[in-house]
Formats: structure tokens, C-alpha cells, sequence
């Protein structure tokens, strides 16, 4: 099987290149690239995101025929892809960081910022938060409920369809931290960072 | 809920950890690979990293350990110490750190705060203050580990790192630091309140009681400790039980 990490330029993506080598060790080819041919010809894409909602956005678009194909990948292919953060942020159709951008529009609905209540909520949400499982998901396969997962971000996904969240968190309201909708998968949490359990996800990831 | 976390902090020189733990089951005391992964399999949080190395020739040893960490240690991982230009950022991120801590070169220029956080994004950026007490309810920042006093006030400082994108704030007591006498909870009280971004407080922690001060009564977001754990006074796991005992939410 063949995995591609798409490196966009956008952000440090190491943490997610050492975390997916580990868990691919000897069982999965890994590329790291942003070279439309190879992302083709992949079996599986993991689309991370670092930074802002606008940045990642213009990022993917610099690169010439990226949107397309990972659109033909993920959309007409319907093949497996798992966004992560700003990579799962990025399949909404619009998103509010820094200036109003319109983002992939795989997933309609928007990426605004999380709601602090005056200060009593501090942003960035950074830390170990637990998830509350919402619907059956093959990313949660040997996932306990309320397991905790590293978060580092200020704004939430927003999906219009509430059928898509798998797992949502608490931090001021219930932030959705996870989605799933046929081959779409993606979390607003750091698997990559989320020690074991988060290596778990990746290898139930990997296992699809 | 969001956990409170837990920080264990490594000092690193030359590429050796200064007064570290001594656990029968390490095999070698002063390599920083092995004291992280020990950390992070007893519960860690995040892991910190402080390179004192004082020579530039040997700034180098600290990229190849957070190479080394990252690639066995899956929570996130910060570093600090030397941190003063783009590049420096760049060499540690692309290594495998999640996040690098600024000190100098903030207090130096502030405008370099803003730099960073566009470039890399505030998620990243941490930035380092120590802070000593000038009067009843008035710190000042200062930098090369206490000895520079640069007469800006502490208070207005955070506030200021935090406009231009800082994401985190390592707060370090220089009274307190190495006392094992409590973090100075006036400080983190006053830095907490007039700033939106987590606090981790730092400098001073002798007993489990500390790291609940700095949380409760301090309202930091996190605790990070050095001594405590490297001499093996106490176990991270300890550190959390004991926290969670006194209803203090943390990752077990």
C-alpha cells in the first residue's frame, strides 16, 4: 500500500512524518511529497495543516493542479483521506482565520473561531482534552471513549451536517474534533502528538 | 475538560543532560533521548527541552537530539534556550519539535514575536519570560538566566507577546527558581489575569503541593518542573495522581 503525506510548505509536518514512519514500519510505503503524480498513485493521502486557516489554504493552492487532484483523489475517486487540523479545517467551504477564505468545500459548513466567553476560555485550546465518541467510526476502532487526544487550535469546524461528527470535545462548547463521512476522515486533534492512542488512530487509519 | 498538564523539563549542554534522573533502568544517565523516553512513557505531557550550551560550535548536538526524541517520543516536544533567529526556528521544527521557546531574542525584539508566529503560527511559539520582583506587585523582566535586568515590566510585556502571536507563555520565577520554595503565585496570578493565551509556570517547585499552587491558586495551564523528577523525588505518574486526589483535572 502506498501512502502519501502531502507536503504542501505550509507548516512543520515532521511530528506527522515520524508518527505515520512509525506505525508504517515495514508494512506500508510512505512518501512525503506534493507531487501530483504520486499522489495519484497513492492508496491513501494524509493531508496535515499547521498555521492559519488562510495560510494552508493558499499554500495548497501555490502549488499548480494540487486542489484538483486531491479533489479527483478524495471526491471522484472516493479514495481514503484523513485531514489533520488545519487539514481537516480545510474541507469546509469557507473559514474566518486572518480573512474570510473559501476553503475546499468537501464538507460544507465553515471554520470560525472558537468562542472564549470573554476570557474565561483560554486560546489557543492547547493541551490533552478528552473525546466523546458520537457515532461508530473506523478511526475509533479500539478507542476507548473520553480518551484523551493533544489539541492545539483556536478555531472549530463547523459542519452543517451533524451526521459527519464522530467525536466532539469540551472546551466552551462541544467542539467537534472529529469527522467522518465515507472516505472522508479528520481530526482536529494531533494524533501525530497524542502518544499511544494517537498512534492507534494512525495504524486503524492505515488499516482501512 | 482540558487537562492541566504536566511538564518535565531536561537541561542540555553540549548534548549531555545536566543533573539528570538516575534510574536503574536508564542506560546511560546523561543521554537525553532515553530521559525523555522515560518521561513519556511515565505520562508526560509535553516534554521540554532547554539547551544551555553556551559555545555556538556545539548548537549543532541539540537538533540531532530533538532528531533522535522526536522519533520515539509521541507527545509534543518543546525546546528552548538559543533560539534567535528564523533559521534557528526552522532547523529545530524541521528536526521534530513541536515548539520552540523564545527568550532573548523576544525581550530584544518583540517585533521578532510577530515574525515567528506568521510565519510558523502561534501554535508553536512559546514565549519565555523571567520575571524578578522589583516591588510589591511589580516584576520586571529580565534575561540571561536573571543576571540582565532590562527594566521592562513583566506584566505588560506578556500582554504585549500575546498581541503579537505568542501562543503560550513559559513563565519563570527568578526568585524562585532552584529554591524548591513554591512558584511565585502572586506573578503567575498577575500574568494569568491580564492575558488570554495558557500560562505554564515555571521556577521554584520542591513539592507535589507547588504544582498545585501554580494550578489552583496560580491559574496556570500547565506546570513544568525540573528537580523534582530528575532526582527522582517523584514519579510524573505521582505528580498526577497526587493532583487528581486533590480534584485537580489531569491526563492519568
Amino acid at each position: 500500500m502506498n501512502v502519501t503525506i502531502v507536503d504542501y510548505q505550509s507548516g512543520n509536518i515532521s511530528s506527522v512524518i515520524n508518527s505515520f514512519t512509525e506505525v508504517a514500519k515495514g508494512k506500508v510505503n510512505l512518501e512525503v511529497t506534493s507531487d501530483i503524480k504520486k499522489i495519484n498513485a497513492s492508496d491513501k493521502i494524509v493531508l496535515p495543516g499547521q498555521g492559519s486557516f488562510k495560510s494552508c489554504v493558499d499554500s495548497l493552492n501555490n502549488i499548480n493542479g494540487l486542489v484538483d487532484t486531491l479533489k479527483e483523489f478524495a471526491i471522484t475517486k472516493k479514495k481514503p483521506l484523513l485531514g489533520i487540523c488545519v487539514g481537516l479545517q480545510m474541507f469546509a467551504d469557507i473559514g474566518y482565520e486572518e480573512a474570510e477564505t473559501k476553503g475546499l468545500g468537501w464538507i460544507s459548513g465553515k471554520v470560525s473561531k472558537i468562542d472564549n466567553q470573554n476570557g474565561k476560555f483560554k486560546l489557543p485550546h492547547i493541551g490533552w482534552n478528552e473525546i466523546e465518541i458520537q457515532k461508530e467510526s473506523k478511526l475509533f476502532k479500539d478507542i476507548k471513549n473520553k480518551s484523551h487526544m493533544y489539541f492545539v487550535h483556536s478555531y472549530e469546524f463547523i459542519p452543517d451536517d451533524k451526521s459527519v461528527i464522530s467525536a466532539t470535545t469540551d472546551y466552551s462548547s462541544k467542539i467537534v474534533c472529529s469527522i467522518e463521512k465515507e472516505n472522508l476522515f479528520g481530526t482536529q486533534f494531533h494524533p501525530e502528538k497524542s502518544d499511544k492512542t494517537g498512534l492507534n488512530i494512525i495504524k486503524n487509519f492505515l488499516d482501512l | 475538560m482540558l487537562k492541566n498538564r504536566i511538564i518535565p523539563c531536561l537541561d542540555v549542554k553540549n548534548g549531555r543532560v545536566v543533573k539528570g534522573i538516575n534510574f536503574v533502568e536508564l542506560k546511560d544517565a546523561g543521554d537525553p533521548v532515553e530521559q525523555a523516553k522515560i518521561y513519556s512513557n511515565g505520562g508526560a505531557d509535553e516534554i521540554c527541552f532547554l539547551d544551555i550550551t553556551a559555545s555556538n560550535e556545539n548548537r549543532d548536538t541539540i537538533i540531532d537530539i530533538v532528531r533522535k526524541t522526536a522519533k520515539e517520543c509521541f507527545v509534543p516536544l518543546t525546546v528552548g534556550g538559543g533560539v534567535r533567529t528564523i533559521q534557528n526556528i526552522t532547523d529545530l521544527l524541521l528536526a521534530g519539535a513541536d515548539k520552540v521557546s523564545i527568550n532573548t531574542a523576544a525581550v530584544k525584539n518583540v517585533e521578532f514575536v510577530k515574525e515567528a508566529s506568521k510565519k510558523f503560527g502561534s501554535q508553536c511559539i512559546v514565549v519565555a519570560i523571567d520575571a524578578k520582583k522589583v516591588s510589591e506587585n511589580k516584576w520586571e523582566v529580565f534575561t540571561h538566566g536573571g543576571r540582565n535586568k532590562t527594566g521592562i515590566d513583566a506584566v505588560e510585556f506578556a500582554k504585549q507577546i500575546e498581541f503579537n502571536g505568542a501562543g503560550e507563555i513559559l513563565l519563570t520565577s527568578m526568585d524562585k527558581d532552584g529554591t524548591k520554595s513554591g512558584y511565585d503565585v502572586d506573578l503567575l496570578k498577575e500574568i494569568t489575569r491580564s492575558t488570554n493565551i495558557p500560562v505554564i509556570a515555571s521556577g521554584g517547585v520542591g513539592t507535589l503541593d507547588h504544582l498545585y499552587d501554580g494550578i489552583v491558586k496560580g491559574g496556570a495551564s500547565a506546570v513544568l518542573a525540573a528537580s523534582i523528577f530528575h532526582y527522582g523525588e517523584y514519579k510524573i505518574k505521582e505528580a498526577k495522581e497526587y493532583l487528581n486526589s486533590k480534584n485537580v483535572s489531569v491526563r492519568l
